[in-house]
């Protein structure tokens, strides 16, 4: 017995040594030319290259050594943990769950609402700028705009790969009309989703009843469209110059945080003069938007639009034997999906004050995408929980300052930033293919409210 | 006519390399149902496998004919996206084969990302501009034809006709198509599915290396981002063309070619993309499944 | 929407008039004419590849009938032409629903959600087209209430009150088709199309259904239904519609379907000649008992 357990043992490590060799191999072939030989301009400006053999040997052992482990070690370990999961005979048990897990959502808001000063009592006035702004905003925009796509993608199954192209209308709908008009951020901003809603509508009746692939395709092209219009329609947009100078938010007309104007904030409330209280103001403003975009989503998943589309999701010919427009029903939550893209862009406008087709590339979909579907499809909290990890993940390695000291002064971390977020969307989905949160919560119950296990539910074929 | 003539050469060689990028997306969606949107990113990658070759060749081999230099370039990039298509397919894939049909979007659109990055870390992020490889032109009454559009139209034709051959000709094309059909069911009579699987993204990556090295021989330029624009125009093309449908791939690659020269040339240059992205919305809204896909049949 | 044309009693509720239906150079149904009666059970058989599913899809707006004409009266005078309405019209307008054949629950909704999303069209009118219902109006609460009130009578007739609260993907086949019939009849139909809602049960199992079916016609509503288990056809249907290539071959009450000999060729297969053979014996037969 344990001389087989022994042998059992050998042929593992010998499997291990052998995959591990194979992988250093395949690492060696592949990365040979890309890292063994970097190409570089001269200062004739010719291409010319040189070896790089150490870092290739780097790239090599890394694999070879991370291939050994995996089978040698943590492959026979999951194994015996999942053996011995059997073996007791109990499925997943469901534990008493902690405090924090049942007031998560309570403690996270609350959270958030002491964020900005928590910040600024650890990081002082200026400190605190970047946490508020870089970490607390930005993280905040994404959690809105990717809440935003769950309507499309997560609740009616719809794969839209164009999403950013109703954050653009709304970033420049507040741009071009504040600019032109003079009108205010909070006229603006309803005005802006409404706009984006409008939008979604135009570009989604032509498209919405091709299915699936086809559907993903066309929102592509039309993200697209629009930021190529945005890029040559120069009268207009000012094309990549991008549009500047965009007013800022006031507090509701009551205080302007300009620094020249009669009702500064700052000076009305005797505050010393940092760009900080605008920073927070507009933390609260977004904090609020995200607040609506959940309570919208919440009190329209228990009403029958936000019923007929999960069904939607779930089987689209039983819902028109159920007498459901299903044209209809596709074309409300593209718009309502639009309309929360549309506010979040106005914001974006708004807080950076500058607009350009730069920041609506077909790579902001993806991300908005990847954190709707890391996060669990359907899942408010799932969603914002990736958000946070992905987002402020990769903009907490703007911060990785230190590491310079150990790679070098030429080291740049920003350059590896979205190289690890790809990584990180890979490696997520390995692990957890349904995202985060991959429970459903029903949206009426009888007698007990029981979580939809992820793997009943499906994903849209539209 | 004769502009449109030139125009028409120009946009039949652009559209032989969207045609060839576009059937690596057709047979990986037709085999497995996914769009793998890092493919656009192997063909940038195909780019700067032969560029790489080419520097090493030219240092070396300083008096190498023109035409082995290109042979050369064409079989290691070949081989060099084929192993890195084949390992992705293997790694990001795979293991989620057969589960929720985004995961493996979202994990191809993640590879796309770490390709590109990849590259932009290691070759940094400026363009890399070669000397021209080919530099005969020639003269028909006012037309230009370089030597390049001839040898990448030339080029394309032979390998849609090996390729054409090995899909329809070869047990290997025939378990591809079995395995399209209903993998359960091919494995069921002894396909061996995952290796079909395999072999299909490295001719796809085959495929999109070829394109890439004549899109680098065309435009003497490679950078890391590369892989987006015609990436997508190669998927469009896929699509326009009836996605699945490896004869749509190329009648779509050819189509968008054609309409981005003409577009420029008759039109705007600013706004040829946004021509074949409204032209591919209009041909689906009464196309739904494009040119020459099979139209789908709604089974109650 | 009322078509003068056609004249219909009051007890007919559904009318299927030279009804054909060509899939590129395939006559699936050919002239086919047949009534069902309102508050009876018609059953539609035949062997495999007779059409009959087709006739159904194209009563349930699936497909376009490349002929004919199809009919439904309503209780309240009202005449709908099927072919002309949109596909979920059918169902909202009309008042016709149907099942499937491979059954088609949302998986991943409850059992309980399955029956509100089926009551969709009463409840948007009721929230005010979502936006009274975003307020949270009391108008629109009441409505709910009553939905799940509606979901929980149709839950305890199909017997799934105790797994209301579980994913529809979760239940067992034959909760699953029972499921599918009482969301249909959420919709509040006046003919229920059921596309062989035996298929796969076990005997206990239909005989649950047979008296979920009678219950269901003993209500007031109409049901037209596809099956291959005679057992079930024979036992619970008003009416019976034979079709065989496309065509009606029998109509009428169970036992006079069963005996009719057209019937008996089709489903066992006798040539042509055979048929006149036995129709001959059977005339003689009934001949002979006469004279006794």
């Amino acid at each position: 017995m344990a001389n087989g357990y022994q042998n059992v043992q050998e042929d593992v490590m010998a499997k291990a040594v052998k995959e591990g060799a194979v992988a250093g191999i395949i690492a060696f072939l592949m990365f040979l030319v890309f890292v063994g030989i970097e190409t570089y301009q001269d200062i004739n400006n010719q291409l010319v290259w040189r070896t790089r053999w150490g870092l290739l040997g780097v790239f090599v052992i890394v694999a070879a050594v991370g291939r050994f482990v995996t089978v040698g070690f943590i492959k026979p370990h999951l194994d015996k943990r999942k053996l011995a999961k059997a073996k007791t005979g109990i499925l997943e048990v469901s534990e008493e769950k902690s405090f924090f897990h049942k007031h998560f959502l309570k403690i996270a808001l609350v959270f958030l609402l002491c964020y900005p000063f928590l910040a600024m009592m650890i990081f002082g006035r200026q400190g605190s700028l970047k946490y508020v702004d870089n970490f607390g905003i930005q993280i905040l925009i994404y959690v809105m705009l990717a809440w935003g796509l769950n309507i499309v993608v997560g609740l009616a199954g719809l794969l839209d790969l164009g999403y950013v192209a109703f954050y653009a209308v709304g970033a420049y709908s507040y741009a071009l009309l504040s600019a032109n008009f003079g009108f205010s951020f909070w006229l603006l901003l309803p005005m802006a989703g409404i706009l984006a809603g409008f939008w979604g509508i135009i570009l989604g009746f032509p498209v919405l009843r091709l299915r699936g692939d086809y559907l993903a395709i066309v929102t592509l092209a039309f993200g697209e469209i629009i930021r190529l219009v945005l890029i040559n329609w120069t009268d207009v947009t000012r094309g990549t110059f991008g549009i500047s100078g965009i007013a800022k938010a006031s507090f509701f007309g009551i205080w302007s945080f300009d620094v020249g104007a009669a009702n500064n904030f700052n000076k009305a409330w005797g505050l010393p003069s940092s760009s900080v209280y605008y920073k927070i103001f507009l933390f609260y403003v977004i904090l609020a938007l995200c607040m609506l975009t959940a309570y919208v989503t919440i009190r329209l998943r228990r009403m029958p639009i936000g019923r007929a589309w999960e069904a939607l999701r779930e089987d689209e010919i039983a819902c028109r034997s159920l007498g459901i427009n299903t044209v209809a029903t596709k074309l409300t939550a593209f718009a309502t999906g639009a309309m929360f893209g549309g506010f979040a862009g106005s914001f974006f406008a708004a807080r950076q004050g500058f607009v350009s087709p730069e920041s609506f590339v077909f790579l902001e979909s993806a991300i908005i995408l990847a954190i709707v579907v890391l996060g669990g499809m359907g899942s408010l909290t799932g969603i914002a929980i990736a958000a946070v990890v992905m987002v402020g993940g990769t903009e907490l390695l703007r911060e990785m300052e230190f590491l310079k000291h150990i790679f070098g002064p030429d080291f740049t971390p920003e350059l590896y930033r979205m190289l690890l977020f790809g990584l990180a969307m890979v490696i997520v989905m390995l692990f957890k293919p349904r995202g985060f949160v991959g429970t459903r919560e029903p949206t009426a119950f009888l007698r007990t409210r029981k979580a939809v296990s992820g793997s009943f539910t499906k994903e849209g074929h539209g | 006519m004769e502009y449109f003539i030139q125009q028409l050469a120009n946009g039949l060689t652009l559209g032989s390399i969207y045609g060839l990028v576009a059937i690596g997306y057709t047979m990986v969606y037709g085999i497995i149902g996914m769009i793998n949107f890092a493919h656009g990113d192997i063909f940038m990658l195909g780019g700067f496998a032969a560029l790489i070759v080419f520097l090493i060749l030219t240092t070396f081999f300083a008096g190498i004919p023109v035409a082995l230099a290109l042979l050369l370039m064409l079989i290691i990039a070949m081989l060099m996206t084929g192993l890195w298509n084949w390992t992705i397919e293997r790694i990001a894939y795979r293991p989620l084969r057969g589960s929720f049909r985004l995961a493996p979007l979202i994990t191809a659109i993640g590879m796309s990302i770490v390709l590109s990055n990849f590259i932009q870390v290691t070759q940094g992020p400026r363009n890399k501009p070669i000397p021209p490889l080919v530099t005969d032109v020639y003269h028909i009454g006012n037309i230009t034809i370089s030597l390049k559009q001839i040898l990448i139209v030339v080029i394309t034709s032979i390998l849609l006709f090996a390729f054409w051959y090995i899909v329809n000709k070869t047990p290997l094309g025939r378990a591809q198509r079995a395995t399209e059909q209903d993998r359960k069911m091919a494995a069921l009579l002894g396909v061996d599915v995952d290796r079909t699987i395999s072999i299909t993204f490295i001719m796809g990556a085959a495929l999109a290396a070829v394109a890439g090295t004549m899109y680098l021989m065309y435009y003497g330029v490679a950078s890391f981002n590369d892989g987006f624009i015609p990436g997508v125009k190669a998927f469009t093309a896929a699509v326009l063309g009836g996605i699945g449908s490896l004869p749509g791939a190329v009648l779509g690659g050819l189509l968008i070619g054609l309409i981005e020269s003409l577009w420029s040339a008759y039109f705007s240059i600013a706004y040829k993309d946004v021509a074949t992205f409204a032209i591919l919305a209009i041909v689906l809204i009464f196309k739904p499944t494009g040119i020459l896909g099979r139209p789908e049949v709604e089974k109650v | 929407m009322a078509t003068g044309t056609t004249t219909m009693t009051n007890d007919t509720i559904l009318k299927v008039e030279h009804l054909s239906m060509k899939f590129g150079g395939l006559m699936a149904i050919n002239d086919c004419s047949f009534e069902a009666k309102r508050g009876e059970i018609t059953a539609l058989i035949g062997p495999n590849g007779a059409g009959k599913t087709t006739v159904f899809n194209c009563i349930t707006g699936f497909y376009k009938p490349t002929m004919g004409m199809l009919t439904l009266k309503r209780s309240n005078g009202k005449e709908f032409l099927l072919e002309r309405l949109r596909d979920f019209e059918i169902n909202k307008v009309a008042g016709v629903s149907r099942t499937f054949q491979n059954i088609r629950l949302f998986s991943g909704l409850t059992v309980l959600e399955n029956l509100l999303v089926a009551q969709h069209n009463v409840l948007m009118k009721a929230s005010g087209f979502t936006v009274l219902g975003l307020l949270g109006l009391p108008a629109y609460k009441t409505a709910a209430r009553e939905a799940i009130e509606k979901a929980q009578y149709w839950l305890e007739k199909a017997d799934l009150i105790d797994r209301a609260d579980d994913p529809a993907g979760d239940l067992s086949y034959g909760a699953q088709r029972r499921l599918e019939i009482a969301r249909a009849m959420c919709t509040g139909p006046e003919l229920l199309c059921l596309d062989e809602p035996a298929a796969g049960l076990n005997p206990k199992e239909s005989l649950t259904l047979n008296t979920l079916l009678r219950g269901i016609r003993d209500e007031g509503t109409s049901l037209l239904l596809i099956e291959h288990d005679m057992s079930v056809v024979m036992e619970i249907s008003d009416h019976v519609v034979v079709l065989e290539y496309g065509q009606k071959i029998s109509d009428g009450t169970p036992d006079h379907v069963k005996n009719d000999p057209k019937v008996i060729a089709a489903y066992l297969g006798v040539e042509d000649e055979e048929v006149e053979e036995i129709e001959e014996q059977l005339d003689h037969a009934t001949v002979e008992g006469g004279t006794v």
